[in-house]
């Protein structure tokens, strides 16, 4: 060992020490600008544009068997909506409810529940992926959205489907909002779901109704819907990036 | 090779060791990995939790899980729970300091995670840009490396490598070093460890990655299972990132006790000098 050697480890551990400090710092004030979100932001449309170019659009989602399902179906997010009048409907057991649907659309029109039973139904056992990072397996009916948009009539400017939800997310009383494209609109597996594994659908999970998007994440499948729209761009919907976690910084796309 | 025993009894000589592409690609990888490992970690701590299966809730308990636990006399403990055991990890593992000084719940310590204080969006954010920078630059080198012949020439064993294996064993756990002639040349240890992260690990994380998308588990439906399901799938991308972990603090020990200087100059410069054959009179 040649004497400069327990020097020159002091000085290599302080170094790395050093090293380590100022790559953490200098993520950490990144992370603070707004130009580098928005850089790391193009990573994700780089993703979008290359698992569009690699999938039909019509790929199906993997589809499971009953000895797959999960046990329980977890909740998560809203258990049950703090909001007088979704506990009113919830109370008649949804026979009041009924779903609005505008925008741009030829034929406005409001389906109550038992109309949205007579439309075109399927049936789907299906992962759901939570950003989080847990998934579960459960059994969905619904109606095909794709049914509901032929009764009325998208108009050529449409390119978005926009559901208003009963559950307050803050102090504010901002409800839950989401928005998905025409193209996951008319996907098969896309449906608007009132059974889970072959009962009613509950209230923990979404009761009367939740939209199923089923290749992307759990937060594009909005729970508790009242109300939907068809529009041409999200500019006016909330703060504009189509969907209430897209406003607090998650991508719109979430197949990834 | 008579020019390079030339240039060995020369105790200064300095043999080119790394071509520049191969030392700006090695670089970006260093970054690429720390930025998507400690972003990892961040993705991870939203759910703190592994399992096996097709999905998280298939009735049997996960098999990995960080939890923070409140003892009588509230005080806050972290916990990892592994196959059903219990380990107390206060302070790093499932309840670690916050800014305030406080023990909080938290899977992984926000010193190892981007960025520091949980917020999952933006190292969502951090992990898929950086992903794609790590793909982008992996395909570089491996194309690189076919056709400068860096992959023969430097990375693919020979017979004599073979032969060599146990030699070379028995060197590494003396921690003997090459010198002379054979410090040019990767060691048949090295080769083959360099060959599985390159073509075995680091191509695993990236597949296992695809797996956990839901839009890509829909090209071929069903092909996630081919590897356990989907939540197996994100057991095995960590399990992945801990062995790439372990490579890397090897890999680093490695380059310390070889000559860090000599090393890094080489990594920085592409000038290796190579170690004198000391002891003359053994060989001849």
């Amino acid at each position: 060992m040649t004497p400069s050697e327990p020097n020159r480890r002091r000085v290599l551990a302080r170094l790395l020490a050093a090293g380590g400090a100022l790559f953490l710092a200098s993520c950490d004030r990144l992370s603070g600008t707004a130009w580098f979100p928005n850089l790391l932001d193009s990573g994700e449309k780089l993703s979008q544009v290359t698992q569009h170019l690699v999938t039909s659009r019509q790929s199906m989602a993997q589809e499971f068997a009953e000895p797959d399902l999960s046990p329980t179906f977890r909740s998560n997010g809203t258990a049950n909506p703090d909001d007088p009048r979704y506990q009113f409907l919830a109370a008649g057991e949804f026979a009041a409810y009924g779903l609005k649907v505008s925008g741009l659309v030829e034929h406005p029109a409001t389906f109550s529940l038992a109309e949205l039973h007579e439309l075109p139904a399927r049936t789907q056992i299906t992962r759901h992926d939570c950003v989080e990072g847990w998934s579960a397996i459960g059994k969905w009916k619904g109606a095909r959205l794709s049914a509901l948009l032929s009764r009325v009539r998208p108009k050529p400017a449409a390119r978005y489907v926009v559901f208003y939800c009963a559950d307050p997310m803050d102090d504010e009383g901002t409800k839950y909002y989401e928005s998905i494209d025409m193209e996951d609109a008319y996907h098969p597996q896309t449906i608007l779901a009132y059974e889970l594994n072959g009962q009613p659908l509950p209230i923990a999970n979404g009761a009367p109704l939740r939209v199923r998007v089923e290749r992307q994440l759990g937060y594009k499948m909005a729970k508790y819907i009242m109300r939907i729209e068809l529009v041409s761009s999200f500019a006016n919907i909330g703060e504009g990036k189509g969907g209430y976690w897209e406003d607090q910084g998650y991508e719109w796309y979430a197949g990834i | 090779m008579p020019s390079s025993d030339a240039a060995i009894s020369r105790s200064d000589s300095l043999y080119y060791r790394h071509t520049l592409p191969v030392r700006i690609m090695h670089w970006i990888n260093v970054i690429a990995f720390f930025v998507l490992l400690m972003s990892g970690l961040q993705i991870f701590n939203a759910h703190p939790a592994l399992y096996w299966g097709k999905s998280s809730y298939t009735g049997r308990p996960p098999i990995l899980q960080l939890v923070a636990k409140e003892t009588d006399d509230g005080k806050v403990v972290g916990v990892t729970r592994v196959f059903g055991r219990e380990f107390v990890t206060t302070g790093v593992l499932g309840a670690s300091r916050g800014p305030d000084g406080d023990l909080v719940g938290r899977g992984f310590p926000s010193w190892a995670t981007i960025p520091g204080p949980p917020w999952l969006a933006l190292g969502r954010r951090w992990h898929l840009f950086f992903a794609w920078i790590f793909v982008i630059n992996g395909l570089a080198y491996v194309i690189h490396a076919i056709l400068s012949r860096h992959l023969v020439r430097d990375l693919l064993p020979t017979k004599a490598d073979w032969h060599s294996i146990g030699k070379s064993l028995k060197d590494h756990l003396l921690l003997r070093h090459p010198k002379g002639e054979a410090a040019k040349h990767y060691n048949i240890l090295q080769k083959l460890t360099y060959l599985i992260v390159i073509f075995g690990l680091l191509p695993l994380a990236i597949l296992m990655g695809w797996a956990m998308s839901p839009w890509l588990d829909s090209i071929i439906p069903g092909w996630v299972d081919w590897f356990g399901g989907r939540q197996s799938a994100r057991t095995i991308h960590f399990v992945v990132a801990l062995a790439l972990v372990a490579f890397v603090v090897i890999h680093v020990f490695q380059v310390i006790i070889t000559g860090l200087w000599n090393n890094l100059r080489a990594i920085i410069t592409g000038r290796y000098r190579i170690p004198p054959t000391e002891d003359r009179h053994d060989t001849e």
